[in-house]
C-alpha cells in the first residue's frame, strides 16, 4: 500500500500559483525528503498534505483514502514544525498527550504511549516541565514525541532542525533516522539543507518554484542529475559550472564538474589563480578563479600547502563531467559526443 | 544594568526626573485626599496644609453617605465598568482573531471599517443612540451604558489586538489543528493567553474613560437607581454653591476601585508595553 499519493496537485494563493501539478508517491515505510530553495513551496506542499491548506485542484490520498475533504486531525498524520510549536501553558507530558485526549483514547493507553515515546526520546526526566524550561534540542524532541504518540500513518516534518545549532542538528538528525528505523513509519521531511536530504532520505524530491524537478534515491540524483539545477543543489561544496567553450565544447553549453573531481596540476588545461583556501584538516577547499573570471571550487583530500594569489592550473577527467544545454537541461552522452566530434 | 555602563550622573538624573514626575503626577491626588479630611474653611484658607486637630473633619464623607445612595452609585459604576471591559475584551479579541487569522473577501475592508470608529467620537451619535435606547426600552438601565461603552471601546480593541494576534505563531495554531483542537479552543486556550499583555493594555485604556464618564450616564441613565458614581457626585456641585467637602470625599473614594483594577492589570500592562513581541 502507498502511504501517500498526490495526483495533479495545484495550489494558488489568489492569482499566484505556488504549486504546479505535483504528482508523487510515498511507499509504506519510506523516508521521502522534499528539498528546494527557500520559497519554492515546500511548506505549502506539506500544509496541503496535512490539510491545513486546501489544494486548489488535485487529489490527495493517505493510506488508501482520498482525504481532500478530511480535516487535519482525522487524516492520520502528525506534523513537526521548525519552531517546535509546543503549547506553552502545558507540561511536556500534557503536550504529548493532548492529541490523544482529543481522539478520546483511554487514559491508560495515553499514559503508556507517552511513556514509550518519552523513553524512546530520553525525555523521561522532563515530563513535568514546561516548554520554556527546556533547551532547543529538548523542545524539538518533545515536538517529535508529540508526533510519535499519535501513531500516524504519515509523519510530516517541516525543517525540524533549522533552529538548532550544528552539533545538535547532527544528533537530532541521527535520532530521526533511528526513529524511522524503529517505527518503520512513512515520513515526509522538508528541508533546504542538502546534507539532511542526502543522509536521511530513501527518496529525494527536488522542488523548484513549485515544480518537481527530479525524484530519486540520493545517489541516483547525485550521480545522474536530470538538469543543472539538481546538479548544483545536491553535493557540498556544490558542483562547478563552466562554459564548455573553455575546454573545446559547444559554445552555448555548460560543463559541470564536482569539486572532488578536479585536481591541481602543473600541466592542467585551465590556468587559474587561487583566490581563497579553506583548510578543514581532512579536506582542503581551494577556490580558484579562471582567466575569464569563472569561480571554481576544488576539493582536495588531506592537507595541502596552497596560498592565495598563487598561480595554478586545474584539470579533470572528461568522464567525470556533466553537460548541460543553454536552458539547463542535461545533455546525455550521445548528443555531447556528437558536438565534441564536430568541434575536433 | 551592567556596571561598566552605569554612570552615576546618568543614574542620578534618571531617578531625579522620575521622582519629579511622580510628585507632579501624584500632587492633585494628594491634595484631593488631604482636603477631603478638612473642614470647609481650612480647605480654602490653606489648601496645601495637612489636616490637624483643628481643621480635621469627616463632614464631607458624612454628607456623601447620607445624601443619596452612594453605595448603589458605586456598585452601578463598578458593574458598568467591569461588564463593559469584559465585553470589549471578549468581542474585541474575537473580531481581532477573525481578522488576523482567516482569509475572507473584504477582510482588509472590514478591518478598516472597524478601525474607523477610533477616529469618530461616539458622542456625535448621542441623539440617535438615545432614540434607539428609548425605542428598545433600555433607557435608565445599566445595559444602555454597557452597550454604549462596549461599542465605544471595540474599535481600538480590535485594532490593537489584531496587530498582536498576527504575531502569534502560525505553527502553534496549526499544531493545535492537527491535534484536533476546535477553532474556539485554539482561540481561548492557545491565542488568548499569549496576547494577555495586549488585553491588559486595552483594558486600562478603556477603564478610566468609562469610570469617569458623565455624558452617557446623564443622558441615558439618570434615574436614581442607575446613577453612576460620577453622576451621583454631581449633586454636590451646584450652580451657585458647591459642597466641596462632599465633592472631595466622593472623588477620594472614586479613586479606590480604579486603583485596584489598575494594580490587577498593571503587571500585564507593563509587560505589554515593554515586550512588544509575542512569542
Ligand atoms: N498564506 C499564503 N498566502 C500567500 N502566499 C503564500 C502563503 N503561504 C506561502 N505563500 C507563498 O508561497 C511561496 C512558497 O512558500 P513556502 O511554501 O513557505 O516556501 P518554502 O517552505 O519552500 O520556503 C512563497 O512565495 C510564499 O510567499
Ligand atoms: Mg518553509
Amino acid at each position: 500500500m502507498t502511504a501517500l499519493t498526490l495526483k495533479n496537485v495545484n495550489k494558488s494563493f489568489g492569482k499566484v500559483q505556488v504549486l504546479h501539478d505535483i504528482n508523487l508517491e510515498v511507499e509504506d515505510g519510506e523516508f521521502v525528503v522534499f528539498i528546494g530553495p527557500s520559497g519554492c513551496g515546500k511548506s505549502t506542499l506539506l500544509r496541503v498534505i496535512s490539510g491545513l491548506e486546501d489544494a486548489t485542484s488535485g487529489e490527495i490520498t493517505i493510506g488508501g483514502d482520498v482525504v481532500n475533504m478530511v480535516p487535519p486531525a482525522k487524516r492520520g498524520i502528525a506534523m513537526v514544525f521548525q519552531s517546535y510549536a509546543l503549547y506553552p501553558h502545558l507540561s511536556v507530558k500534557a503536550n504529548m498527550a493532548l492529541g490523544l485526549k482529543q481522539e478520546k483514547q483511554p487514559k491508560d493507553e495515553i499514559e503508556a504511549r507517552v511513556a514509550e515515546a518519552a523513553r524512546m526520546l530520553s525525555l523521561g526526566d522532563y515530563l513535568d516541565r514546561r516548554p520554556s524550561e527546556l533547551s532547543g534540542g529538548q523542545r524539538q524532541r518533545v515536538a517529535i514525541g508529540r508526533a510519535v504518540v499519535r501513531k500516524p500513518k504519515l509523519f510530516l516534518f517541516d525543517e525540524p532542525l533549522s533552529n538548532l545549532d550544528a552539533a545538535l542538528r547532527m544528533n537530532t538528525r541521527i535520532e530521526i533516522a533511528r526513529l524511522h528505523r524503529t517505527l518503520d513509519a512513512s515520513m515526509v521531511y522538508v528541508t533546504h539543507d542538502q546534507t539532511e536530504a542526502m543522509t536521511l532520505a530513501d527518496k529525494i524530491v527536488v522542488l523548484r518554484d513549485g515544480r518537481v524537478e527530479q525524484v530519486g534515491s540520493p545517489m541516483e540524483l547525485y550521480n545522474n542529475p536530470a538538469n543543472q539545477f539538481v546538479a548544483g543543489f545536491l553535493g557540498a561544496p556544490s558542483m562547478n559550472f563552466l562554459p564548455a567553450g573553455l575546454v573545446g565544447g559547444a559554445s552555448d553549453t555548460t560543463i559541470g564538474i564536482r569539486p572532488e573531481h578536479i585536481r591541481l596540476s602543473d600541466t592542467g588545461r585551465l590556468k587559474a589563480a587561487v583566490s581563497h583556501v579553506e583548510n578543514l584538516g581532512g579536506d582542503t577547499n581551494v577556490l580558484v578563479e579562471l582567466a575569464d573570471g569563472t569561480q571554481m571550487t576544488v576539493r582536495l583530500f588531506g592537507q595541502h600547502n596552497v596560498a592565495p594569489d598563487e598561480a595554478v592550473s586545474v584539470d579533470f577527467d572528461d568522464a567525470d563531467t556533466f553537460h548541460f544545454g543553454a536552458s539547463g537541461e542535461r545533455l546525455r552522452d550521445a548528443t555531447v559526443l556528437a558536438t565534441d566530434a564536430l568541434q575536433s | 544594568m551592567n556596571k561598566a555602563r552605569r554612570n552615576p550622573f546618568n543614574l542620578f538624573a534618571a531617578h531625579g526626573i522620575l521622582i519629579v514626575y511622580t510628585v507632579i503626577a501624584l500632587f492633585p491626588v494628594f491634595v484631593i485626599l488631604i482636603n477631603s479630611f478638612k473642614e470647609r474653611r481650612s480647605i480654602f484658607r490653606e489648601p496645601l496644609a495637612l489636616p490637624d486637630g483643628e481643621s480635621f473633619s469627616t463632614v464631607g464623607y458624612e454628607t456623601v453617605f447620607n445624601q443619596g445612595d452612594f453605595f448603589l452609585y458605586f456598585q452601578n459604576s463598578l458593574i458598568v465598568t467591569v461588564a463593559s471591559l469584559f465585553f470589549v475584551l471578549l468581542f474585541g479579541a474575537m473580531a481581532a482573531f477573525a481578522l488576523a487569522e482567516y482569509k475572507f473577501k473584504g477582510n482588509t475592508l472590514m478591518g478598516l471599517y472597524l478601525a474607523l470608529g477610533i477616529m469618530i467620537p461616539i458622542r456625535i451619535g448621542t441623539v440617535a443612540i438615545l432614540e434607539m435606547m428609548v425605542s428598545t426600552g433600555l433607557v435608565n438601565t445599566l445595559w444602555a451604558l454597557i452597550l454604549v461603552y462596549t461599542a465605544q471601546g471595540l474599535p481600538l480593541a480590535v485594532f490593537i489586538l489584531s496587530e498582536f494576534m498576527r504575531q502569534v505563531s502560525d505553527d502553534l495554531k496549526n499544531a493545535g489543528r492537527i491535534d484536533g483542537l476546535s477553532e474556539y479552543t485554539i482561540f481561548f486556550r492557545l491565542v488568548l493567553p499569549l496576547v494577555r499583555p495586549a488585553m491588559a493594555t486595552v483594558a486600562v485604556f478603556n477603564m478610566i474613560p468609562i469610570w469617569n464618564d458623565l455624558w452617557f450616564p446623564l443622558i441615558l441613565a439618570p434615574a436614581e437607581e442607575t446613577k453612576t458614581l460620577t453622576l451621583g457626585s454631581q449633586v454636590f456641585i451646584g450652580q451657585f454653591v458647591t459642597d466641596w467637602n462632599a465633592v472631595l470625599s466622593a472623588l477620594s473614594m472614586a479613586i479606590l476601585p480604579v486603583m485596584v483594577l489598575y494594580v490587577i492589570f498593571s503587571r500585564q500592562l507593563i509587560r505589554g508595553i515593554t515586550s512588544g513581541a509575542v512569542k
